[in-house]
């Protein structure tokens, strides 16, 4: 409670009493419609409260007389933006792949909306960019497909599949030479010294081992792996010439993969995104970097 | 409100004399009787009612007035032929199209730092002119002084001079006090409407949203500003006036910090003026001061303080009060000057009687010159050797990089490549640092463009996929810095941007 109003004697203006361990506050008045603003603030905001949801009332809230819901507008808004893209995804579905280039607005639109597909779907096995991930989950961005790298091949993979049962998926086996004991351990050891030259310059000089891989190679591998090891993409057969090596190019994993191969598994995608989706993620991939 | 009863008697110049005169109390002096009558928290508004006054200061005040709201008003109507397709408003902000226009300078929206050296260099020379002068800005120049003193300037055509005022005030309403202020407030709102409107003609182009804005055809963004500026500029000019310097500016508040005792302002020189008192015709001046307490400069004074209490911070330096005072001065036949520009520092060596010395060359006046001419020189020569082609690289994350089937090392990257040039030109696109390097560019649509010629449309950003494929054997560090450049085929200018090209790790 103020207790000695008191003229200050530098200011000349009055205390207001107060007093704290010996200072003392001066009277300076704030204007009185600074304070009537003050109440117009208090009283929009009881308005605000009871026009919009305010109060929580146990398992439920007091719901504003204007009905304004949050999550309603979220919902609004996308079906809006759905809405927008409809004319552009009908366009889309109906334009066979290899026409979608043709039309600049329609291919830009199908790239920006296939980045965000593959990022929603494809990039837990393939990476953010196609980038890959080691233990058989192939990088898209190179050059090099199991199963074709056109634009046709490649939605025909994502649409059906691999080796995921499927009628229409890819499918593809490679014997296990060596768990079954289809070659000798010395077989599967030159087989792989064969397939590590397969890589280098033509013209290089084959080691004796690899000489007498060269005979198993052309008796057990070509029927899948080409006669060079070109690979044959109809069946999903790798090619065995390049730098490119799904799992590992040393010789251990060669060894490792003749003797038990592991085979990836992809699902199929067709019930899980619409036809114009799938083209959209096919034109991205396609574009990555490594699309013929 | 215990004081309400005090206040009300107060606060309407009930006082006032029944011959019309008042005892001219500053509104300060006002607010310091109510509170006392009853310790409020808060203050009741001191209505003030600046009487009219002229003199050199109140000349300058006018033409500052005249030139600024010509300014604001006219300068959107003003042309720049800019070729076809592209507006012709001088000024024009147009933030649809994202360009900004100043006669002949384009400024896009990531120049937007061109504004913000606008704003330090205008923030500097502030500092430099109130260190030198005091508040000028508030006094002549600020918006909020230039309208309300074009309001009162109404209000004085309408309602007469301050006594009138002050009658009508407080006469009971009647047709022809009900037919006064409603012609004011009308008057009052279509200056607002005019300023309002004259706002949105910087942001569109003026004779088309003018027409549109009678048609009803503007957008609702459009009529939402006029009304809001409207509504701002009627409040505040009219009704809050000196309220807005007192209560709501920080410049008030800062000034102690931008005056000093070497500060040309508004002051009363108490030396001279006191001891002062009233004064009959024929009485010697001797023994007293030149101060005959008629509180004319109060009267004027459109914040309703007394500049003879000294420097305060409700004081504007419009200097109406030095005007007022000059002419009583030559009407009492004393020299001009009892109230006028000058120091601190002058007045007080003049009141010890010795010799004053201006002194305007002070460390922060030199300081804030320093400074102004610096940042100049640096936005001058920024706007000189402005580019219209700018580069920006973004380097793919994901996959860092791809090792390709022949061995080789494959980059990507996003190129954002500017050409603020109003017609579509030619680049050659290439990137040094990296022997063997192979280019393959494409854009947004995924099609094929070429490196040697790379056509990019007038007035945009485009964005541009490139890949940069090496020889592994040419990659003898993991991490390569390389240039990726563009240069124009037609007139060799050439923009540029360092980045990185990443490979596996080198044995």
């Amino acid at each position: 409670m103020p207790t000695k109003i008191e003229k200050d004697a530098v200011t000349g203006t009055d205390t207001t009493g107060h007093e704290w361990d010996g200072i003392k506050e001066l009277n300076t008045p704030l204007p009185k419609w600074w304070l009537y603003t003050l109440y117009a603030t208090i009283v929009w905001g009881v308005i605000w409260m009871i026009l919009y949801p305010s109060v929580p009332l146990g398992g439920t809230y007091f719901k504003g007389l204007l009905g304004y819901s949050e999550r309603q507008n979220i919902e609004t808004a996308l079906k809006q933006a759905a809405d927008q893209r409809a004319p552009m995804m009908a366009k889309l579905a109906e334009t066979p792949i290899d026409d979608v280039q043709k039309n600049p607005e329609l291919a830009t639109f199908a790239l920006t909306g296939g980045r965000a597909v593959f990022n929603d779907n494809c990039a837990p096995c393939h990476g953010v960019g196609g980038s890959g991930r080691p233990g058989g989950f192939p990088v898209l961005a190179d050059d090099d497909w199991l199963w074709g790298g056109t634009r046709a091949a490649i939605q025909q993979t994502v649409t059906h599949g691999i080796r995921n049962g499927g009628a229409d998926a890819r499918d593809s086996a490679m014997p296990r030479f060596g768990a079954d004991g289809l070659l000798t351990p010395a077989q599967i050891s030159d087989v792989a010294d064969y397939v590590l030259a397969l890589g280098t310059p033509a013209g290089t000089a084959l080691s004796d081992a690899a000489k007498r891989g060269a005979v198993v190679f052309g008796e057990q591998c070509v029927a899948c792996h080409g006669a060079k090891g070109e690979g044959l993409k109809d069946l999903g057969g790798p090619r065995l010439s390049d730098a490119i090596w799904l799992y590992g190019g040393d010789k251990a994993s060669l060894v490792k993969q003749i003797s038990a191969p592991r085979q990836g598994v992809m699902p199929a995608w067709s019930g899980r995104l619409t036809e114009a989706q799938i083209k959209m993620v096919t034109l991205y991939v396609h574009s990555l970097g490594g699309g013929q | 409100m215990a004081d309400q009863p005090v206040a009300r008697t107060a606060a309407k110049p009930a006082s006032l004399h029944p011959d019309g005169s008042d005892p001219v109390l500053s509104a300060k002096q006002q607010r310091e009787t109510l509170k006392s009558a009853g310790d409020s928290l808060y203050a009741n508004r001191v209505k003030v009612y600046p009487k009219a006054v002229s003199g050199p200061a109140r000349q300058v005040k006018w033409a500052i007035l005249i030139f600024c709201l010509a300014v604001y008003y006219l300068v959107p109507w003003l042309r720049w032929d800019r070729g076809p397709g592209l507006p012709n408003q001088a000024i024009l902000l147009d933030l649809d199209g994202r360009r900004g226009y100043f006669f002949g300078l384009e400024i896009w929206p990531q120049e937007i730092y061109y504004l913000t050296g606008l704003l330090i260099l205008a923030a500097v020379a502030l500092f430099l002119v109130t260190s030198l002068f005091g508040r000028l800005w508030c006094g002549y120049s600020c918006p909020q002084t230039v309208w309300t003193d074009l309001y009162l300037w109404v209000e004085r055509r309408i309602e007469g001079d301050r006594n009138a005022r002050m009658r009508l005030d407080q006469a009971p309403w009647s047709a022809s006090k009900w037919g006064k202020k409603l012609l004011k407030h009308a008057i009052w709102l279509v200056i607002a409407l005019a300023t309002g409107g004259a706002w949105i003609m910087y942001y569109q182009d003026a004779p088309t949203v003018t027409r549109q804005f009678f048609t009803g055809e503007a957008g609702g963004t459009t009529y939402f500003f006029v009304g809001l500026f409207t509504a701002t500029t009627y409040v505040l000019a009219g009704w809050a006036r000196e309220q807005v310097c007192t209560y709501m500016c920080p410049w008030p508040r800062f000034q102690a910090a931008m005056l000093d005792e070497q500060t040309l302002i508004v002051t009363y020189q108490k030396w001279r003026g006191e001891p002062r008192g009233k004064h009959k015709a024929g009485d010697p001046w001797d023994g007293r001061g030149d101060c005959i307490d008629c509180k004319q400069c109060v009267a004027v004074c459109p914040t309703g303080i007394d500049i003879r209490d000294g420097v305060q911070l409700e004081c504007i330096n419009c200097g109406l009060c030095a005007d007022a005072c000059d002419e009583v001065m030559s009407k009492v036949d004393r020299p001009k000057g009892l109230i006028t520009w000058d120091t601190l520092a002058h007045q007080q060596a003049k009141a010890a009687g010795k010799e004053a010395k201006y002194k305007f060359f002070r460390a922060r006046t030199f300081i804030y010159v320093a400074a102004l001419v610096i940042l100049s020189a640096v936005m001058l020569w920024g706007l000189l050797s402005r580019a219209t082609t700018e580069i920006t690289v973004l380097r793919d994350r994901a996959p860092l990089f791809v090792g390709l089937s022949d061995g080789s090392i494959r980059n990507a990257y996003t190129l954002k490549i500017i050409n603020k040039q109003r017609d579509a030109q030619d680049f050659t696109l290439s990137v040094t640092g990296l022997p063997g390097a192979d280019l393959a560019v494409r854009g947004q649509d995924d099609s094929e463009l070429s490196a040697e010629k790379l056509v990019l449309p007038a007035d945009t950003v485009s964005t541009i996929r490139l890949f940069v494929k090496a020889p592994k054997a040419q990659l003898q560090q993991e991490r390569l810095s390389v240039t990726v450049a563009v240069k124009n085929s037609k007139t060799g200018e050439r923009a540029a941007a360092e980045t990185l090209f990443i490979g596996p790790p080198v044995p």
